[in-house]
């Protein structure tokens, strides 16, 4: 398997190597190494709680420059719901479709458009016999991300339907080839344009095997004050808004959930009370559940890391747009099945590092692990550069670090050492009385 | 033969919240010695309802785990009330929850059984008023 690419990046000049990242991140993928914060790869799920809470602005998500709009012939933006939160005295949707083609986009297919198209489709879903449930959303990537290295057995529970984002890219692509037969595929270009980093590293990294439908990811706060400027031109917008109220609201969380029409759901946002859900459906059975919407973010994809808006400001002005829109003017399919081309392949699993491959070495290591940590203060200070003494405890014995970073033990190490020194010079000076006498 | 790892957990009373919390950290734990999932699941599950159990019935106890190269050892000990009726206890969907408890969602009567069902061997010690003990093995 290949490198799995993340999307978040460290600035190192601005870096300090304090503990706010290292503490946050909710997988201990973080270590503070020579001063720098260092990622593991394996670990890291892209949830951006470093890039919220680094005092520095040390760390960024990773995306694509406005500027990859010049590669292509045909420009296609593809809105995230959560784009129609971030402007203030919105009251028509209109006015961000016309801006994004002032702007110099040749169409725009609107990824709540599609995310009705999968509401249809979950219901379906939803109704087949057989299925493990509860069934997972399938929207949130790190949620995706979360359950492939560390809960093999709720593999099978994720909705093996492909998020809104991807249905969009899929459609808007087939739309533009059939407007416009001349283009080749080359000269297509979707560009999502995305609240949070974790949908960057979907795309590059071919999500379960198939190749995304989206080109490029730009971020809602880059675009945002090029398309704020194109907006305050319009007079009156000829491009018209065509989703309902079910896909705008997949911009908060609970919004997916409540569009399945099925009341016995779940759905919890900000990753912390995500993963408390999934132990506990990992342990128990839930057997009252059918459906779990799950969201990364506080809030929602409102509280991505690339948008611009308070979350729940934003998620107050979604409600009142969404007020005057049709209900779900995307369902269209009336046969109950769910098409091949949403479908995707079931999620596999892949284990983050054991100790060792072997399991008497693994027992031995473990072993060492716990020998250490009896000499550990417990007061998960960070200090070291990991984020708990138990990590740190492990790191050791990994071969990663050594017990000397541990500053409450060298602490002890440095008075011993003075209290020996005391000792040894008024024994000194002791034995030169002595002499004298 | 290698030296066995153990883990000792204290599982307060009455403390919903974080009852289960054991069984996460059994489970993150064997994940890093790398058994299987199939393993980890069932020790989890089984650890999982015996600590509950221990919330509900008996104000806390304490588990010990221990690792060894051929099997995994729960041992779950608490000094509740202890258990009337051992055979009628680990019939499905017999249950002594209290109301307040079911409306939590426990009680169902599916924790011993459910216990047996995902370990290779259990057993129970018991004593009226004294309290008990459940040893649990799951096979590696």
């Amino acid at each position: 398997m290949t490198e799995y690419k993340h999307s978040v990046s460290l600035d190192v000049s601005k870096c300090k190597g304090c503990t706010h990242c290292l503490k946050r991140c909710p997988t201990e993928a973080i270590r503070i190494r020579e001063g720098k914060a260092d990622i593991n790869s394996k670990k890291c799920i892209d949830c951006g709680e470093c890039i919220r809470v680094c005092p520095y602005k040390a760390k960024k998500a990773v995306y694509d420059p406005l500027d990859t709009m010049e590669n292509y012939k045909y420009k296609i933006a593809l809105p995230a719901p959560t784009l129609y939160g971030q402007f203030d005295h919105l009251d028509d949707i209109d006015f961000v479709i016309q801006g994004l083609l002032d702007m110099g986009f040749d169409d725009v297919y609107e990824v709540a458009k599609a995310a009705e198209i999968v509401t249809e489709y979950t219901r379906h879903y939803l109704h087949k016999e057989g299925l493990k449930k509860p069934v997972i959303s399938s929207a949130c990537p790190v949620v995706v991300r979360l359950i492939s290295t560390r809960f093999p057995f709720l593999c099978e529970n994720v909705m093996p339907i492909l998020p809104p984002v991807e249905v969009a890219g899929k459609l808007a692509k087939e739309k533009a080839k059939k407007e416009h037969p001349e283009l080749s595929d080359e000269d297509i270009g979707c560009f999502f344009i995305s609240p949070c980093p974790a949908k960057v590293s979907y795309v590059k990294n071919s999500f379960a095997g198939e190749k995304s439908y989206v080109d490029e990811v730009l971020s809602i706060s880059d675009v945002y004050f090029k398309l704020v400027s194109y907006m305050n031109k319009i007079d009156a917008p000829e491009a018209s808004c065509e989703s309902g109220m079910v896909g705008v609201s997949w911009a908060v969380a609970g919004g997916e959930s409540t569009a399945v029409f099925n009341d016995k759901y779940l759905a919890a946002d900000g990753i912390e009370n995500v993963i408390k859900v999934l132990d506990q459906i990992d342990n128990s059975d839930f057997p009252e559940l059918e459906f779990v919407e799950l969201n990364a973010c506080n809030g929602g994809c409102v509280g991505g890391v690339m948008t611009v808006a308070n979350p729940y400001i934003a998620k107050a002005r979604i409600q009142s747009l969404k007020r005057y829109l049709p209900v779900s003017p995307n369902s269209h399919s009336a046969d109950g099945s769910v098409p091949d081309y949403v479908m995707m392949p079931e999620l596999e699993y892949e284990p983050t590092s054991p100790l060792s491959k072997d399991r008497k070495e693994a027992m031995r290591m473990m072993a060492d692990i716990q020998e250490i940590r009896k000499d550990l203060p417990d007061l998960d200070c960070g200090s070291c550069g990991a984020p708990t003494c138990a990590a740190f405890a492990e790191d050791i014995v990994r071969g990663e670090t050594c017990a000397d970073e541990c500053v409450v033990f060298m602490r002890q190490v440095f008075h011993d050492y003075i209290a020996r020194h005391q000792m040894r010079m008024e024994e000194e000076a002791e034995k030169r009385r002595n002499g004298n006498s | 033969m290698g030296e066995n790892i153990r883990f000792h957990f204290d599982v307060d009373g009455d403390d919903f919240s974080s009852a289960g919390a054991a069984s996460v950290e059994v489970k993150k734990q064997l994940r890093k010695l790398g058994f299987s999932p199939d393993v980890i699941r069932r020790v989890a599950i089984a650890m999982y309802e015996g600590e509950i159990n221990m919330v509900i019935h008996a104000d806390g106890g304490t588990v010990d785990v221990e690792v060894g190269d051929e099997d995994i050892t729960m041992i779950l000990s608490d000094r509740g009330p202890g258990i009337a009726d051992v055979e009628k206890a680990m019939q499905e969907g017999f249950s002594t929850a209290r109301d307040n408890i079911r409306s939590l969602g426990f009680g169902a009567g599916m924790g011993l059984p459910n216990m047996k069902k995902y370990t290779d061997d259990m057993k129970i010690e018991t004593a009226l008023g004294l309290g008990t003990t459940v040893i649990m093995k799951v096979n590696v």
